[in-house]
């Protein structure tokens, strides 16, 4: 079976976009690229209930094909890799569920098969999450309200790294902030396998009330697209598809 | 507290609800919950009279994934390794979703600081004997427990043995540890990896000791490999085990079958020591110093043997 690399958008952030495009729509057109959008809503500490602002990280989601959760910022760490490991299991799933159909006939998931045939095709997808490559380009809401929240998710992203980077395939990592100075996002890390080494990223904080998340996811989308063109250019040993 | 935002809502059973599968038509009538955790939630459930654990989730696929594992052990039953699986289904809730769940066998038990506490320090090593040679057989099957820490073990009644009571991190030994709890993870106290090998398992381990010590946890402070050693000789009293404990978190122990032997030796040679110390004390002084359930039963059985002697001859 065969599996492209997995490509997926980790969308940080603490409230709701207020400048440019509706940011579900942008997470919609990315989702076509075969780019999974995850976002984490992180919530203050004394909030007790879900504020409204953080109604949209459901949306953004459920529009790029991925998978949402809201947290404290303590649960952060454990929050981010059940979200990467889930999205990632959910697009696999994805694969194996057209293999199926194309050997059942009828459209068929896993869920309808009964659960002792589950088992072999779980392994099949278990398999495919050890050996895949994966790329994640992290996005992380830098506006002033998140400031106190920063060295947890970067905790949180090295973390992250340690265990995408115990599998057998190939993990690689990116992180953004936005807004950026000028432009709707600043990168803060370039592409890399391992996170263990970076230190205070978030120095650099860019003021202001404005959260372009809209623009910045579609900026986000091109960077993936950058990098497999400079890859394909310089790096011809590492092709895009995988044999799995 | 974690608002996940999918679209299948989180399922909750209450008690006295009647669970029924969609493909083998089971009733499992439930009792109350267990307990709840990242994947799913454990209720007590009775089926034809006989108690039964029962362990349900909206992930599919983790479901699948347990079922698995805990097949792969019931091919190696005999020598049982973890609850035995009973029942897997569907069930379909009032809500109109379909969530999977497996049945297995339930084991009562108490919790192993409780047992330790209250029973004493010295059954601590003869549990951990038999565990190590369980965790041993789990290895040679090819898999690493994963999340093993005090929350997944029991100690079953009638014998007294440490049991593990979920096995939703059980990965393949070369992948990624499946699931995990900080304060047991040897990546969280930069220890090694998150791959699964034999010794991600003993490191827990070592921490699963340290935790009936440490009831609240610690954190790792700026140098965790400090921090663990100081905790370990801070509350540990036995010299062989402190340097056992040191041994596992440093990973100079690479199978659960040298922990067993180590502790059995070691055993054996306090044994031997309370034997020859013992023959050169007075009878009376034995109950004091026996550290071993053996010796109290010996020393039990003398003094009322004494005191029969005592009242037949006396009285």
């Amino acid at each position: 079976m065969r599996t492209g690399t997995l490509k997926q958008i980790l969308l940080i952030t603490d409230g709701c976009s207020n400048q440019g495009e509706n940011p579900a729509s942008v997470a919609t057109i990315i989702a076509e690229q075969g780019i999974t959008v995850n976002v984490i809503g992180i919530m203050e500490d004394e909030q007790t209930e879900q504020p409204t602002g953080l109604l949209e990280v459901e949306e953004i989601a459920s529009c790029g094909r991925g998978v949402s959760q809201i947290v404290y910022k303590q649960a952060l760490s454990q929050t981010v890799q059940t979200v990467t490991k889930q999205a990632m299991n959910e697009t696999l799933q994805g694969v194996v569920n057209k293999e199926l159909q194309q050997i059942l006939g009828s459209p068929r998931t896993m869920e309808e098969l009964p659960p002792e045939q589950r088992g072999e095709v779980m392994e099949v997808v278990d398999e495919l999450g050890e050996t895949c490559d994966l790329e994640v380009l992290v996005l992380v809401d830098t506006s002033a309200s998140m400031a106190n929240k920063l060295p947890t998710v970067q905790e949180a992203l090295i973390d992250l790294s340690i265990s995408m980077n115990a599998r057998i395939g190939r993990s690689r990592f990116s992180i953004y902030q936005f807004p950026g100075r000028k432009k709707p996002i600043q990168q803060l890390v370039d592409w890399t396998g391992k996170l263990d080494s970076i230190t205070s990223i978030f120095s650099k904080l860019a003021s202001g009330g404005v959260t372009p998340t809209g623009p910045a996811l579609k900026e986000a989308m091109h960077q993936f697209g950058k990098k497999s063109l400079k890859r394909r250019l310089f790096h011809n040993e590492y092709p895009d598809v995988e044999e799995a | 507290m974690n608002t996940q935002t999918l679209k299948k809502p989180d399922i909750h059973i209450s008690k006295g609800q009647t669970v029924t599968g969609k493909w083998h038509k089971k009733s499992y009538h439930v009792v109350k919950e267990l307990g709840s955790g990242a994947i799913g939630t454990v209720y007590l459930c009775v089926y034809q009279n006989v108690q039964v654990a029962l362990k349900v989730s909206k992930q599919s696929h983790s479901i699948t994934s347990e079922v698995n594992v805990l097949k792969a052990f019931k091919k190696v039953q005999g020598h049982s390794l973890g609850p035995s699986l009973i029942d897997t289904d569907d069930y379909i809730a009032p809500n109109g979703y379909v969530y999977s769940f497996y049945v297995m066998e339930y084991i009562s038990g108490d919790d192993l600081p409780d047992f330790i506490n209250r029973n004493g320090q010295e059954w601590l090593i003869t549990l951990l004997i038999g565990f190590a040679k369980d965790l041993q057989a789990l290895h040679d099957q090819g898999y690493v427990f994963g999340d093993l820490k005090t929350d997944n073990l029991i100690v079953s009644r009638r014998p007294a043995k440490l049991k593990w009571v979920d096995v939703g991190g059980t990965t393949l030994q070369g992948r990624a540890i499946k699931e995990y709890t900080e304060f047991y993870d040897r990546a969280y106290w930069q220890m090694g990896t998150r791959k699964a090998d034999p010794g991600y398992d003993l490191f827990a381990l070592a921490m699963v000791v340290l935790r009936i010590f440490y009831p609240d946890g610690f954190s790792k402070g700026n140098n965790p490999r400090k921090t663990l050693n100081q905790k370990i000789q801070l509350a540990i009293r036995s010299e062989s085990l402190k340097k056992l404990l040191i041994k596992m978190i440093n990973g100079e122990m690479n199978e659960a079958i040298e922990v067993k032997d180590y502790l059995l030796e070691d055993v054996m040679k306090q044994t031997h020591h309370t034997h020859v110390r013992q023959k050169r004390l007075v009878p009376d002084k034995q109950t004091e110093t026996s550290y071993h359930p053996f010796l109290e039963v010996f020393s039990i059985l003398s003094v009322s043997g004494l005191c029969y002697m005592y009242v037949t001859l006396f009285l």
